[in-house]
């Protein structure tokens, strides 16, 4: 494989939620898919999120939380990538979000949400698709 | 736009990239590391800016079998380092699927404690086929690090085995991790990662065995004609994470003691033959680079090496005269001696 087609992503859990098995399973199955998966464990802060996302260059972060309060953490870490010029690290969210809350973390920058019922292979087809791989310092 | 104006303007893009990197810029620095993975050739020119900022770092290597506890020390490391003002970089290497070519890179949730403060950048790399414990592009990466002025550079590499001794050739101090009850004590007679240590961490030392296994380490030490620079690598038991008074103090010696290796190996001979051998490793690198990847690749191209992979496989050629024919076609005779004698 070209090496320079590695696809590089993070997999985080923000907020108070220690339900990880989800997000261990992503990892595991985007790693069969050849991506290089960061995976930075539960109770992470908005601001930890895109700090690690910043240092290791990734393509996208993939947010998961189940706790109900992904509206303000999934939305601040679009806000603090943007702030420090990182606004092409595209983040998707997964895990317990009805879907009225859908349009409004669209409109924050969510650029796919993915819940429970959405086959593994969806998920790795929507990332190929959608995320331009490999250096972008060229 | 004309050609030489997009060349120009390229060049300040280099030189406004490397001034970056040495201000310590964290998104330019990781784009770079991500640019010297994936082998782009515009990277190498901003590495070579960069390249005499570089040799003022501390660099540390953490090895040890998978579990050992290396992302733990290392990040208890970041903190003592941090605790006397200086500023930490973090290069965390876990291996690549040989059959997928994906990865789990895990490392840094031991570390994520240090993910806001500005004082530190960690790295996670894949090894990407690399054998010996790391990756190819640590070293490059080590560059960038020491560029951005990090004081002191931590390198842990993979869960290693017995033969993943490649981390002496980029660090200054080694640090082997060993735990009570993995057959290290058997281990610790064989040659390889046990011979590369400069300092020895027995580490979970409030399990059963770590008095025993202190113990053959320290005999197997004692069966050493000499140490370079008089330093017999010390052997330190760290216990219980889980008392935090305790394990601070026992890692507050252990740092004392990477800082002693430093200033002993500063101050001797020992220095001067370890930049030996890494320049002649990052002159086999770029040799590779430079010469290697483009025949490669250009033997890529027009389906050569497609035709040469089959002749091998099928045993109707060797891979030493395939070699001999590329070099004969790319290198005739006489190049040998124009490399050698430029005059």
């Amino acid at each position: 494989m070209d090496e320079r087609e590695k696809i590089r992503i993070m997999v985080a859990k923000p907020g108070l939620d220690g339900h990880d098995r989800g997000a261990r399973i992503l990892s595991r199955y985007f790693r069969d898919a050849g991506f290089e998966v960061i995976y930075t464990g539960c109770h992470q802060t908005p601001e930890q999120i895109a700090s690690a996302a910043i240092q290791e260059d990734v393509d996208l972060v993939g947010l998961s939380c189940l706790s109900g309060a992904h509206r303000f953490l999934f939305a601040r870490v679009v806000e603090l990538l943007r702030e420090q010029g990182a606004d092409d690290i595209v983040v998707i969210g997964g895990g317990i979000i009805p879907e009225h809350d859908f349009p409004s973390l669209y409109q924050a920058g969510i650029k796919a949400i993915f819940t429970p019922g959405a086959s593994l292979e969806s998920i790795v087809a929507w990332i190929q698709e959608n995320v331009k791989t490999g250096s972008k310092n060229e | 736009m004309s050609k030489p104006a997009a060349k120009m303007s390229s060049e300040l893009d280099e030189r406004e990239r490397a001034a970056k990197i040495i201000a310590g810029d964290v998104r330019t620095a990781s784009r770079l590391i991500r640019a010297l993975e994936d082998r782009m050739p515009a990277a190498t020119t901003t590495l070579r800016r960069i390249f005499p900022h570089t040799g003022r770092a501390h660099i540390i290597g953490i090895t040890g079998s998978p579990g050992a506890g290396k992302s733990t020390i290392a990040d208890a490391l970041i903190e003592s380092y941090r605790k006397l003002g200086k500023t930490v970089g973090v290069l965390a290497v876990d291996p690549t699927s040989p059959f997928t070519g994906g990865a789990i890179l895990g490392d840094r949730i031991r570390m994520q404690r240090h993910a806001e403060d500005a004082g530190v950048f960690i790295r996670s790399l894949a090894t990407r086929g690399s054998l010996g414990g790391l990756s190819h592009a640590v070293g490059d990466a080590i560059h960038v690090l020491d560029a951005m002025g990090k004081d002191i550079i931590l390198i842990e590499t993979v869960g290693t085995g017995q033969q993943e001794v490649e981390i002496i050739n980029h660090a200054h101090t080694v640090i082997v991790i060993l735990v009570p009850g993995m057959g290290d004590d058997i281990q610790a007679m064989k040659a390889g990662i046990m011979e590369i240590a400069d300092i020895f961490v027995i580490n979970k030392a409030d399990r059963e065995g770590a008095k025993q296994l202190h113990g053959i380490v320290s005999a197997m030490l004692d069966l050493a004609r000499e140490f370079p620079g008089g330093w017999r690598p010390p052997i330190l038991e760290v216990e219980n994470f889980f008392e935090p008074t305790s394990f601070r103090e026992r890692i507050t010696i252990l740092q004392q003691s990477v800082d002693s290796h430093y200033q002993l190996m500063a101050g001797s001979e020992l220095m001067e033959s370890r930049l030996k051998r890494k320049s002649i490793l990052k002159l086999n690198d770029a040799l590779q680079a430079v010469l290697i990847e483009p025949v490669m690749r250009d033997l890529a191209r027009d389906g050569k090496l497609e035709a040469m992979i089959g002749l091998i496989m099928r045993k109707e050629a060797d891979p030493y005269s395939l070699a001999e024919e590329i070099a004969a076609r790319y290198f005739p005779a006489g190049t040998e001696s124009k490399i050698m004698a430029p005059q």
